[in-house]
């Protein structure tokens, strides 16, 4: 007895072992995905945290009443008053190549603001008034550390004399940083500075609008037919292979599918979020479908018993019984279709809500961008100022998907109820 | 009881009621017959266009060509007028940045999968669950993103300190990416079909004195292997149908090569750069799109109904 058991102590040991390693293969695959996620989400939101502050530099405009003519506020040129500004402040500039650099400090759209002060304000005229400006992107990445200041001179943004001018601006204080309101609040621009996601905010809110509309009341009426109505046959079996088919389809086919009948045949608006939730609406009814089955699939059949008991008929059974009370299950489903739909870039890029666009759209029928797209063109721009737009666009983003899922969480919670 | 006035109201009431239920019943078969004309739909506007692009060039050109440079000439004395549309380089591009997404993520996905379904305390399971979610969650064009921002460089310094010579664009770049973005499909399809596998099994083989793991892998995995060999053809078929991690991270030019350090072009790649920008819809280089477009249909959907047919058989075995 003793020797058998001495036998297989070793080979126990070996199992035992071999049980650990098992044990620890599943540890260290998991811990690689969440450290990839971590180290993903981290890096983005590193990176996009810069976007939300803005450098503005304080220059002195003297309102030249020569410059402006106090009938035609509006039509004055403000980029030369800002220039004479800038090289009152820096009287030793004087090579033209020095002035142009001097002159890209700030940003092209200080003349506006000033347009903007002035019409509100004519008085000011003739006076002197020390305004904060957007500066430019350049000196923007400068204060926030992310350009070389040292090293081959060449090789760098900002030359040695520019970085003097920089810190002299720095030393009284006419450099500082705030908010970055206009990144909330405004459309896109080339000029990176300036660049916003209100515009692509609110053509993805268009888009997921159109998309819901459409593909909530289809798509739970299917389901109900689905699971009510529908008999077990070839016809009904073909739907539902059709269903989970469709809901494995790359999401570019549904782009292509969208370009070649809604545009090309029905002729609407290219780069509307009309088209573009049309197409997300057809991409996400699996989803909603499959959902909402489910949801009818976990009331009991005693409410219908019931229901049909006290003379109800099937329909009405369905509509003031059944229905209702997998209405809950049934939104969940719709809100996780929708926050999928809201990360979908590919076939809003077949239909053209690709292009640049700076207005904020107004309708959906108005050309516009989606978040994701945003993201996509803007991840496509050699600014380095760019690098981190993207990232604060991508964090709005799943800012976004997270709150959606939130509201889809607490729904369940609250509603969901046990038979 | 006979003459109690409501037997009239009911009658009159009933007949507006049935006509009614008709139009309430119709609408629900059009929405059910929606999902139907969607997919009728995508036939038959990508069979459509790709007919024509089929009348231009051959289909023997086309799916035997080595060479992908969708050029349409502006003048017929160009240089290089004639574009060639070899499809063979893209689809090779396509499965290799998919084969190299599924290396990563098939013993990621089943391993995390295996741990969560056997080994993991309730408590953990409800921690690391979510967590997989949000990385499913996380739209693709962030992978892209971070694939061309993060990962490529990393390849590339790598590469280059090991004195390999790696392209800015690699496949490897935009496989890791991928791969990482299908692990929670495998690891969540994979987690239900280990949960669907008979307790009795699993007490059977403890029961022979065997450790957890000897009862994973001789006994649960081999009887689970249909599920999970149909989440690994869907998490195939969601690589190869996968659009912007590719666009933003692996190149545009289609090199016809295997090396994974070498830059490559997907199908799906090509019909973005196709129709993003002017289309005209007579033209070889418009219409190439959906020829590739139809493609890509008919592969992911094979793999689909393949996918869905095992995993279906293998749930009526157990059920």
């Amino acid at each position: 007895m003793t020797n058998s058991f001495t036998d297989i102590t070793p080979s126990l040991r070996r199992r035992h072992a071999r049980e650990t390693r098992f044990k620890w293969m599943g540890k260290i695959a998991i811990i690689i995905a969440v450290s990839f996620l971590l180290v993903m989400v981290g890096s983005i939101a590193w990176l996009g945290s810069g976007a939300l502050k803005q450098t503005r530099v304080q220059l002195n405009v003297h309102l030249d009443a020569a410059q402006i003519d106090a009938a035609a506020v509006a039509d004055a040129n403000y980029g030369k008053l800002i220039k004479t500004a800038l090289l009152d402040r820096f009287p030793e500039v004087t090579k033209r190549r020095d002035k142009k650099s001097l002159y890209g400090l700030v940003s092209y759209d200080a003349a506006y603001a000033l347009h903007d002060r002035v019409v509100a304000e004519p008085g000011l005229i003739g006076q002197d008034l020390r305004m904060w400006f957007v500066a430019s992107d350049d000196l923007d990445m400068l204060i926030k550390g992310n350009l070389e200041t040292t090293g081959d001179e060449n090789r760098r943004r900002f030359s040695d004399k520019q970085l003097g001018w920089i810190n002299s601006l720095k030393e009284e204080g006419a450099i500082k940083s705030v908010f970055n309101v206009a990144f909330f609040t405004t459309g896109d621009s080339r000029e990176p500075e300036l660049a916003g996601v209100l515009g692509a905010f609110v053509g993805t809110a268009f888009t997921l609008l159109v998309c819901f509309c459409l593909s909530f009341p289809i798509g739970i009426m299917a389901a109900i037919y689905l699971e009510e109505f529908a008999k077990k046959n070839r016809w009904n079996d073909l739907i539902e292979v059709n269903i989970n088919n469709l809901a494995a389809v790359p999401s570019i086919v549904f782009g292509l599918l969208g370009l070649a009948v809604f545009l090309n045949v029905f002729g609407l608006p290219r780069s509307s979020p009309l088209v573009g939730g049309m197409v997300l609406a057809l991409m996400t009814l699996p989803t909603i479908i499959i959902a909402a089955r489910a949801a009818l699939r976990a009331v009991p059949p005693s409410i219908r018993e019931a229901a049909l008991g006290i003379g109800a008929t099937q329909i009405q059974t369905v509509f003031h019984h059944v229905a209702p009370l997998a209405l809950p299950g049934m939104l969940t489903g719709a809100i996780v279709g929708m926050a999928r739909a809201l990360g979908e870039t590919a076939p809003l890029l077949m239909i053209g809500m690709v292009a640049f666009i700076v207005d904020i759209p107004g309708s959906v029928v108005q050309p516009a961008t989606a978040l994701p797209v945003q993201i996509f063109l803007w991840a496509d721009s050699p600014e380095r100022a760019f690098l981190e737009k993207t990232s604060a666009a991508i964090i709005v983003l799943i800012v976004f998907l997270i709150l959606m899922n939130l509201v889809a969480i607490l729904l369940r919670n609250k509603y969901s109820q046990r038979f | 009881m006979g003459n109690l006035p409501t037997a009239p109201f009911v009658s009159s009431n009933k007949t507006r009621r049935r006509l009614g239920e008709f139009v309430v019943y119709v609408l629900l078969i059009t929405s059910a017959l929606v999902a139907v004309a969607v997919t009728i739909g995508i036939v038959f506007s990508l069979a459509f266009e790709a007919y024509h692009f089929f009348q231009l060039i051959s289909w023997q050109d086309f799916l035997f060509g080595t060479k992908w440079s969708p050029q349409t000439a502006i003048r017929s004395d160009q240089v290089g007028a004639e574009g060639s549309f070899g499809v063979l380089p893209l689809v090779v591009g396509t499965l290799l940045i998919s084969a190299i997404a599924m290396a990563i993520a098939t013993p990621l996905g089943l391993a995390s999968a295996i741990y969560l379904a056997e080994y993991a305390t309730p408590r953990a399971r409800s921690i690391i669950k979510p967590m997989l979610e949000i990385l499913a969650g996380i739209p693709t064009v962030v992978y892209g993103f971070f694939a061309a921002l993060m990962i490529a460089p990393f390849i590339r310094m790598t590469g280059s300190s090991i004195g390999l010579e790696v392209a800015s664009e690699s496949a490897l770049a935009a496989g890791i990416a991928m791969g990482i973005m299908i692990v929670p499909l495998i690891s969540s399809l994979s987690d239900d079909v280990i949960n669907s596998v008979p307790q009795s099994l699993r007490d059977a083989s403890y029961g022979l004195g065997a450790t957890q793991a000897e009862t994973i892998r001789k006994v649960i995995l081999p009887a689970a292997l249909p599920g999970i060999s149909g989440s690994l053809l869907l998490a195939t078929s969601t690589a190869i149908g996968e659009t912007m991690i590719v666009v933003m991270a692996a190149g545009m030019a289609a090199n016809l090569s295997v090396n994974p350090l070498d830059a490559v072009t997907t199908v799906t790649v090509q019909i973005v750069s196709l129709l993003t920008g002017d289309q005209e819809f007579d033209s070889a280089k418009t219409l190439s799109a959906f020829a590739l477009g139809i493609m890509l249909f008919c592969v992911t959907l094979v793999l689909n109904v393949i996918a869905q047919k095992i995993v279906k058989h293998f749930r009526e075995q157990y059920d």
